[in-house]
């Protein structure tokens, strides 16, 4: 009885839980360490990314998220609770990328069968239209477009309006307007304080859409932060002015400067603090044009997660 | 006019309640029986296929009696009840079967996963299975005792209602054997290899042809057809014979293994899913 009040107090506790709270996950399939030591804390309200390329682990993580998979080692709390009790609580849903539906029955029926699985859920009309299908409510799934049915998983995963909604890889094969008009029903909907996990290996995708990037490779996270800082990370930022008499020795000591190169014209450097070495340049030294270049996130991306980026 | 639109504030609460019953409820049950309905191939195997077969067979021994001393107008059961309740038996078997079998359908679309994200317990999913496969098997039956009684068959009140429940319940043997097939096949159509299948244990197990004319080792391998337990006990109350324990035990066999074999491959399924 005692332990019972006990372990129910922390769920209503003064402080709000975690949207995620996941430590030390491992996960391996026979010889391969799809997952291999991550550990993930997301507050509610950030929309935050999962980045890699495939076999990084992503989906393998959302899995063990939404208890589809348990790890070999390691915890998962969504909320304060496991997994599957945050699911029937309907605290947390999924979109996923392909299936999940049944085809011979409309899309409305879909809806009202998943509303009737939850404890209490959003008006199916009212889902139906901010995943923007109302009118199409009527149709059978099987006669639905790719962006439609992903819209329809979409609406699902609205009905029990969850805290965290987690989305695997949600627009691969919509065009270029799908993809844009789903974003925007998904960020339109994250303003009302929604919480979005979502993995892609669109580089764009994570840039424009999401607040936190969490880079994985091999199953480990090997960056995470916001999109400037994660293109900072990578390979910093390429400082050029036109210059004359500069003393290549102390522009090199400075702080997060990786090289120097002399010019005819001038000076290029490469630096992680391209604030300290464009201090210098203005204050110290008679530079001119001076211009900072930053790498985009596809440079970063490489870099991070290709082979030779990390040998270990 | 304000430019700045109304921002809604965080509303979404975290004090959530859990469904009762696992999430089963009759929206649910009613959406799973009107797909039942609305599969043509379902219909015609379990309702109209056992129609015309008990037609076709069945009526010709109207007035051929089972037993050797009384006739048919003396008050004896016809041959062609007989067939009747095998029949029944058979649409009963087969709208079970399919119902269990759905379960490799909606694991092939993926649906059984999208399930797993939802407060849905696999108890009461199977539960929406099971009772799925009732309401069809009972139409099923209904539908060859109604075209018995219309051609003229005449049992006494208890003997229809006996030997209705006995096909209609015995069923739940298909139900577990369907969804024992439906989670460990990744088919999208298990009732294209179940339908000959079943058909196969039909005719061995003596619904289409009584065990005793195969005679010999087909009637010793015969009996232990899952679907001779449950074809005999549903004649039994016509006969008026002893009760037969063989038929009995038949049934509880077949139940416990197929009911086990079904558990095993749900959680063999849902690990790996």
């Amino acid at each position: 009885m005692t332990q019972q009040l006990l372990s129910q107090a922390p769920a209503q506790g003064v402080a709000a839980s975690a949207a995620v709270d996941a430590v030390g996950l491992y996960k391996a399939f026979g010889k391969v360490h799809a997952v291999n030591g991550i550990d993930l804390h997301i507050e509610p309200g950030e929309i935050v990314a999962f980045l890699g390329p495939n076999g990084a682990g992503k989906t393998t993580t959302i899995d063990m998220l939404l208890g589809l998979g348990q790890p070999d080692q390691g915890t998962v709390k969504i909320f304060g609770h496991s997994p599957r009790a945050a699911i029937a609580r309907g605290q947390v849903s999924a979109v996923m990328q392909t299936g999940g539906l049944l085809k011979d029955i409309t899309v409305r029926k879909t809806v009202q069968l998943t509303a009737s699985l939850f404890a209490n859920s959003q008006p199916v009309d009212e889902v139906l239209e901010r995943a923007g299908i109302r009118d199409t409510g009527d149709r059978r799934v099987d006669k639905c477009s790719g962006g439609q049915q992903q819209r329809l998983r979409f609406a699902m995963g609205l009905l029990s309006d969850p805290g965290l909604l987690i989305l695997d890889e949600p627009t691969t094969g919509m065009d270029v307007e799908g993809r844009r008009d789903f974003w925007q029903a998904i960020r339109a909907d994250a303003a009302r304080g929604r919480t979005v996990v979502f993995a892609t290996h669109y580089l764009d995708e994570a840039d424009a859409y999401a607040d936190r990037i969490i880079l994985l490779r091999r199953g480990q996270i090997v960056a995470d932060g916001t999109a400037a800082e994660i293109k900072n990370l990578a390979s910093g930022r390429i400082v050029r002015a036109t210059v004359t008499g500069l003393d290549q020795a102390i522009v090199a000591a400075l702080p997060g400067v990786e090289s120097v190169e002399l010019r005819q014209d001038g000076v290029l450097i490469r630096t992680k603090d391209s604030d300290a070495v464009a201090r210098y340049l203005l204050n110290q030294s008679n530079a001119t044009d001076l211009e900072i270049t930053s790498h985009n996130l596809e440079d970063a991306f490489v870099a991070l997660t290709s082979d030779e980026g990390s040998a270990a | 006019m304000s430019t700045q639109t109304a921002i809604t504030p965080i509303s979404i609460s975290n004090e959530r309640n859990v469904p009762p019953l696992g999430g089963f409820n009759f929206t649910l049950l009613s959406i799973e029986i009107r797909r039942r309905l609305r599969n043509r191939r379902t219909l015609f195997f379990t309702v109209l296929f056992p129609v015309v077969m008990f037609l076709m067979i069945g009526l010709q021994y109207m007035d051929t009696s089972v037993e050797p001393h009384r006739t048919v107008a003396q008050g004896a059961t016809s041959v062609a009840a007989y067939i009747m309740v095998s029949m029944a038996v058979y649409g009963a078997m087969m709208a079970s079967t399919s119902a269990g079998g759905a379960v490799a359908i909606e694991r092939a679309q993926g649906w059984s996963r999208q399930l797993r994200l939802t407060p849905l317990t696999p108890t009461a999913n199977i539960a929406v299975k099971i009772i799925g496969g009732l309401s069809l098997g009972l139409l099923a039956v209904v539908a060859t005792f109604v075209a018995g009684a219309v051609v003229g068959i005449h049992l006494p009140v208890q003997v229809w209602i006996l030997s209705g429940l006995a096909a209609w319940l015995g069923s739940l043997v298909f139900t577990a054997m369907g969804l024992m097939v439906g989670y460990l096949v990744p088919s999208d159509n298990v009732m294209q290899f179940m339908g000959p299948v079943l058909a196969f244990l039909a005719f061995f197990g003596g619904l289409f042809t009584p065990l005793k004319q195969l005679g010999g080792v087909l009637e010793q391998i015969g009996v232990w057809t899952p679907t001779y337990g449950i074809g005999e006990i549903a004649r039994a109350p016509m006969s008026g014979d002893a009760f037969n324990w063989l038929a009995v035990g038949n049934v509880v066999l077949w139940l416990v293994l197929f009911g086990a074999g079904a558990a095993l491959a749900f959680r063999r399924d849902t690990q790996r899913v």
